[in-house]
């Protein structure tokens, strides 16, 4: 079992080559903001209700 | 008149049984058997699983709702299904044993002109040694609490400085519902971020996927900034956000007081060391038995080896690369008996949606199809819309279908709570069964395939938290709120 990335303990984490996590991506600054933003999540949530009810129409007879 | 008998009030029960109420008129019977005397929201369990909701919150008594709604509701496990009577009747009848009340141990034949079976699953904590000791589950609300009370106790242990190993993942090498073992690390991780003992925390994720994101439907491929990325991208970025590690590919074969067994699909054997641990249990079908009108046990005939109901699926056994959309049922109707029918995880699948996998030593290791919320309440419905037609026209046909292979589903992974600072992945895929013949390039339709986090995801799982319960209260206009 490889290690992979782990917060030491004084500050951030570090990533240990070719474990298995090193290969994930990580969002940005920029993405991590659009999650909390309340403006993008208003609209994501309608947007994101109004998909889930079109899957609901189309899915069944 | 009709009499339809639904056993079991799970999701796709509680279902049926309101769709078929509301349908019919009050000379027609209908009767749930439950051995349950509550109805639980299972997506909230994994909050009361990290303590943010109590049971009373996810669950409500059956009881004054059949009332309500003219439900005949017998709290009763039913205990063999006679679909061709006996000796004495040529009415299809079901024997169930009362679990509560006065007629507790007391058994009773239920005649019926139609059954549909909703029973579910069995939590299979058997099948893999010292699971149910010595890990814990989310399944129910009773055992998301008492996993609740044991979180607390490592959470305190960290708050005095000691470091902690959690291990949350699958704890069968068939096991299925990783999405809720999913949502349970995430909010764990959560949790123990806003505690600020992250650094005290050492956080596991073990699964019996081949790569992350399979979630026993194979994976999916979303559209995500624009790219077309495999859920296993997907997944692993959220575990790598939240400082989770990863075990894939694994096989919990045993398990001892702070220790885990398991094999890999290179059919290696490794331990894992933990201080909190919650493994699903793979699943069975409940072990009801089928028997004939001479009283012959006909078990094989009507259900699958894994005692799940056979119905108007393709069962012929066929490799991987043979497996069709079109193997899967559509109207859930009894392979056996006209007037029986399967819903819900009651139903015996085709075979799965993840390529079957096994170690060198033999050892099964890959997902069985997941079961969620919503296709086991559209199933639900159709079944009743189905049973509903045949009463009210006198003809034998389905107008209504609902495969899996062709409607859609959303599963909203909670991954922490908060009206503001909490989040959850929103992932839609249509069709839930991939169709390689239909979508040769992705699976699926590409389109209705999503997955976004954010808060909003949040929102919409609390919102769904409140709305079904209020539809499965059966409370005014309920039946607007769609499946």
């Amino acid at each position: 079992m490889s290690t992979q990335t782990r917060k030491n303990t004084k500050s951030k984490a570090i990533t240990k080559p070719y474990s298995n996590m090193s290969y994930a991506t990580e969002p940005g600054a920029f993405v991590r903001f659009t999650r909390w933003c309340m403006i993008n999540q208003i609209y994501q949530f309608f947007r994101l209700n109004i998909k889930v009810m079109s899957i609901v129409l189309k899915g069944h007879s | 008149m009709a009499k339809i008998v639904v056993l079991g009030a799970g999701v796709s029960g509680h279902t049926a049984v309101s769709y078929l109420r509301k349908g019919l008129s009050k000379e027609h019977e209908v009767v749930m058997v439950s051995p349950n005397s509550n109805y639980q929201w299972v997506p909230s369990n994994i909050w009361v699983g990290v303590g943010l909701m109590t049971p009373d919150q996810v669950k409500f008594k059956l009881a004054p709702i059949y009332k309500k709604m003219g439900v005949v509701y017998k709290q009763a496990l039913g205990v063999s299904i006679h679909p061709e009577g006996d000796q004495e009747t040529t009415s299809g009848y079901v024997t169930i044993k009362y679990v509560d009340g006065d007629k507790k141990g007391q058994e009773e034949k239920v005649t019926y002109d139609y059954l549909v079976n909703a029973t579910g699953p069995k939590l299979n904590f058997e099948a893999t040694e010292g699971l149910r000791e010595h890990s814990n589950s989310v399944c129910t609300y009773g055992h998301a609490a008492h996993a609740w009370t044991n979180l607390e106790e490592a959470y305190k242990k960290m708050e005095n400085g000691e470091k902690q190993t959690f291990l949350i993942g699958t704890g069968h090498g068939l096991a299925t519902c990783q999405g809720a073992a999913f949502e349970y690390v995430l909010n764990i991780a959560f949790e123990i971020h806003k505690r600020k003992l992250s650094h005290l925390a050492d956080i596991w994720w073990i699964s019996n996927e081949y790569e992350l994101g399979d979630f026993g439907m194979g994976g999916a491929f979303i559209k995500r900034n624009g790219y077309v990325t495999p859920t296993k991208i997907f997944t692993e970025s959220i575990l790598k956000e939240y400082g989770i590690r990863w075990i894939k590919r694994a096989a919990v074969q045993k398990l001892e007081k702070g220790k885990v067994y398991y094999e890999n699909l290179r059919g290696e054997k490794h331990t894992k060391e933990f201080d909190f641990s919650m493994l699903i249990p793979g699943f069975a079908g409940v072990g009801i038995t089928a028997i004939d009108k001479n009283g012959q046990d006909i078990s094989d005939k009507v259900f699958a080896a894994n005692t799940m109901m056979k119905v108007d699926a393709d069962y012929t056994p066929k490799p991987y690369e043979e497996w069709k959309a079109s193997d899967w049922p559509k109207i859930y109707q009894s392979s056996s008996y006209d007037n029986v029918y399967a819903a819900g995880i009651a139903f015996a699948p085709p075979h799965g949606m993840s390529k079957p996998m096994t170690s060198p030593n033999g050892t099964k290791i890959f997902p069985t199809p997941p079961r969620t919320g919503m296709p086991s309440g559209v199933i639900g419905k159709v079944v009743a819309e189905n049973i509903i037609h045949q009463i009210k026209t006198g003809k034998k046909d389905h107008p209504h279908e609902a495969s899996m292979a062709t409607m859609g589903a959303a599963c909203i992974v909670s991954a922490g709570y908060g009206l503001f600072k909490g989040k959850a992945a929103v992932m839609t895929v249509r069709p839930i069964v991939q169709d390689w013949e239909k979508y040769p390039k992705w699976g699926r339709n590409l389109s209705d395939t999503v997955g976004v986090v954010g808060t909003a995801g949040h929102w919409m799982k609390l919102f769904m938290h409140y709305m079904f319960l209020y539809k499965a209260k059966a409370k005014p206009f309920w039946w607007l709120i769609p499946e």
